[in-house]
């Protein structure tokens, strides 16, 4: 088995409060990975800490095999790519669209961009027509996916994912999911997402972690959590929660 | 040009679906002149500052007579009349003239103080916002100590030191107005370092250097030209105080501080020596001020579009 993250016993600690506590984590190259639990869990700070926007405190965390350190380099970011959970707070309010897939092509010197710009737009199903727009121009599931398209157009193996569609409306919900799904198959890329929405999650990945209060509960298979196998009592609650809102619905 | 060209070329400005760098960028720019222009009081101040910048320019071509070289035998502090509008002051020398030639001064002190005095706010500011921690407290207590002197009292201290003269005036001035802008700054700046626009940017692997550059400078800079139009008035102000006090331009520069000086002698009964140059003082800073609102209503980050 070949780990593309591997965490172990990872800690993140902010002005004394324990927000991540020693949580092990493994995701096989490939696979589709999902976070689950309430507000304040340390889901999104789990991410947060994978991609160095959050300090670790101890523990370790490997991408491909290769263990890293409090400052991530270059290599680090052509690996790991982060789409952010607000669509219209990701994109700089005073760049086009050019502008914004441009920069990650300047900053690792990228000389074709022209084409890369063109490639990544098509791949996310936005045409020409969006290129010079800005933010503003575009709606919420047009905006995410300029942010999907700039995350990919560095050619990343894993992408982080803070629920990517909370903000968008159920319709377009859906085709963001699609679009995600489509890319991860055509890429084969490993995706670690993280989600209050069992229902996404159960569609979107394949095993899954429970955590609640910074701690990680259980791992479960999607197939588990889908036949209501869980083992432990929290994973209950939150599967009976989330049956109950569907009824309602 | 007929109606339907100019239809035509506003859809293009306006378009959803700019088609080049270039008509995002003019798009843009065109929707903010719409903004400004439909204030017209902005328009007002726009107008004076251009009539400002054409008076300065063609000064040779304007001032009826020498701004330096009077007549002291025949035409000492006369009164306004068809050959000397604004009337001679003291030396014989014509008003109008001084005051057509010392509109370069102004623009000259406006300028010099703004390209000195924004960009190092601007970057005091960013820097102070972006890096947080012990550079953030160094840099703002560094400004917080200049923000304490007052500022007339620190210019003319610097002045005192290198010795009177425009261009001394102007470093003085300069070294005062730059607090204000940093702390402008420093407050954009922390509105944006936290989001997840400039997270992703750091993700893309930017260096901080970059980021405050590139990200969140242009986020700072039409707060910054808004302020620092409000401030030219103050500027003006400042220079003319400062050539009042004699610590300015020196005589015979025709600077309208100065010239005011000078004037304040026979103020009583040759009102128009003094007069002139005041009233010149008071249209032109309520240029400024006028065009600061007006953009400030264009250019504000928050009004409108995001």
């Amino acid at each position: 088995m070949n780990a593309a993250l591997s965490i172990d016993g990872l800690e993140v600690v902010f002005d004394r409060f324990r927000a991540l506590k020693g949580v092990s984590l493994e995701v096989k190259s490939g696979e589709s990975f999902g976070l689950v639990g309430e507000s304040g869990s340390g889901k999104s700070t789990l991410l947060r800490a994978i991609a160095g926007l959050a300090p670790a405190a101890s523990g370790t965390i490997a991408v491909n095999g290769k263990s890293l350190g409090a400052r991530r380099d270059k290599a680090f970011y052509r690996e790991v790519q982060m789409v952010f959970q607000d669509p219209y707070g990701s994109l700089h309010p005073r760049q086009t669209v050019d502008r914004l897939l441009q920069e990650p092509l300047a900053i690792h010197g990228f000389a074709d961009g022209e084409k890369r710009i063109q490639r990544a737009l098509d791949e996310v199903g936005l045409g020409t027509g969006f290129r010079f727009r800005y933010s503003h121009q575009l709606s919420g599931g047009q905006r995410q996916r300029v942010a999907i398209a700039r995350a990919l157009i560095l050619e990343p193996s894993i992408l982080l994912l803070d629920e990517p569609t909370s903000a968008l409306d159920a319709s377009v919900q859906a085709e963001v999911l699609n679009l995600l799904e489509e890319i991860r198959r055509r890429r084969k890329l490993t995706f670690l997402m993280v989600s209050h929405d069992l229902a996404i999650i159960t569609h979107m990945c394949e095993r899954l972690m429970v955590m609640q209060n910074g701690e990680a509960v259980e791992n479960l298979t999607a197939a588990q959590l889908v036949g209501h196998r869980a083992t432990k009592d929290y994973t209950r609650n939150l599967l009976r929660a989330s049956d109950g809102f569907v009824r309602t619905a | 040009m007929s109606a339907e060209a100019i239809q035509s070329r506003r859809d293009w400005l306006l378009s959803e679906r700019p088609a080049s760098r270039m008509q995002a960028r003019l798009g843009r720019t065109y929707v903010a002149w719409r903004r400004f222009s439909a204030n017209r009081l902005a328009f007002l101040g726009l107008l004076i500052i251009i009539a400002l910048l054409v008076v300065a320019a063609l000064a040779d071509v304007l001032a009826p007579y020498s701004p330096t070289v009077g007549d002291l035998k025949g035409s000492r502090l006369l009164a306004p009349s068809a050959a000397h509008w604004f009337g001679t002051d003291d030396l014989g020398r014509d008003i109008l003239s001084r005051v057509i030639f010392g509109s370069r001064w102004t623009l000259y002190v406006v300028i010099l103080v703004a390209i000195i005095a924004a960009p190092i706010g601007l970057l005091v500011g960013t820097v102070a916002g972006y890096a947080g921690g012990w550079v953030d407290a160094i840099l703002m207590r560094i400004t917080d100590i200049f923000l304490a002197f007052p500022k007339l009292i620190l210019a003319l201290a610097f002045v005192a030191a290198l010795g009177p003269g425009i261009e001394n005036a102007v470093l003085a001035i300069a070294i005062t107005s730059w607090p204000p802008y940093a702390r402008i700054a420093r407050a954009e700046t922390l509105t944006v370092r936290n989001s997840d626009y400039i997270k992703a940017v750091q993700l893309m692997g930017a260096s901080p250097f970059r980021i405050v550059l590139r990200h969140i400078m242009p986020l700072c800079i039409s707060s910054l030209i808004i302020r620092v139009t409000l401030d030219m008035a103050g500027i003006i102000l400042t220079a003319a105080g400062l050539g009042f006090l004699g610590l300015g331009a020196q005589p015979p520069l025709p600077e309208w501080g100065a010239m005011i000086a000078s004037g304040r002698r026979f103020v009583l009964d040759q009102w128009w020596v003094a007069g002139a140059p005041g009233f010149a003082i008071l249209i032109v800073s309520l240029g400024f001020n006028l065009l600061g609102d007006g953009l400030r209503d264009a250019l504000d980050p928050r009004s409108g579009d995001q």
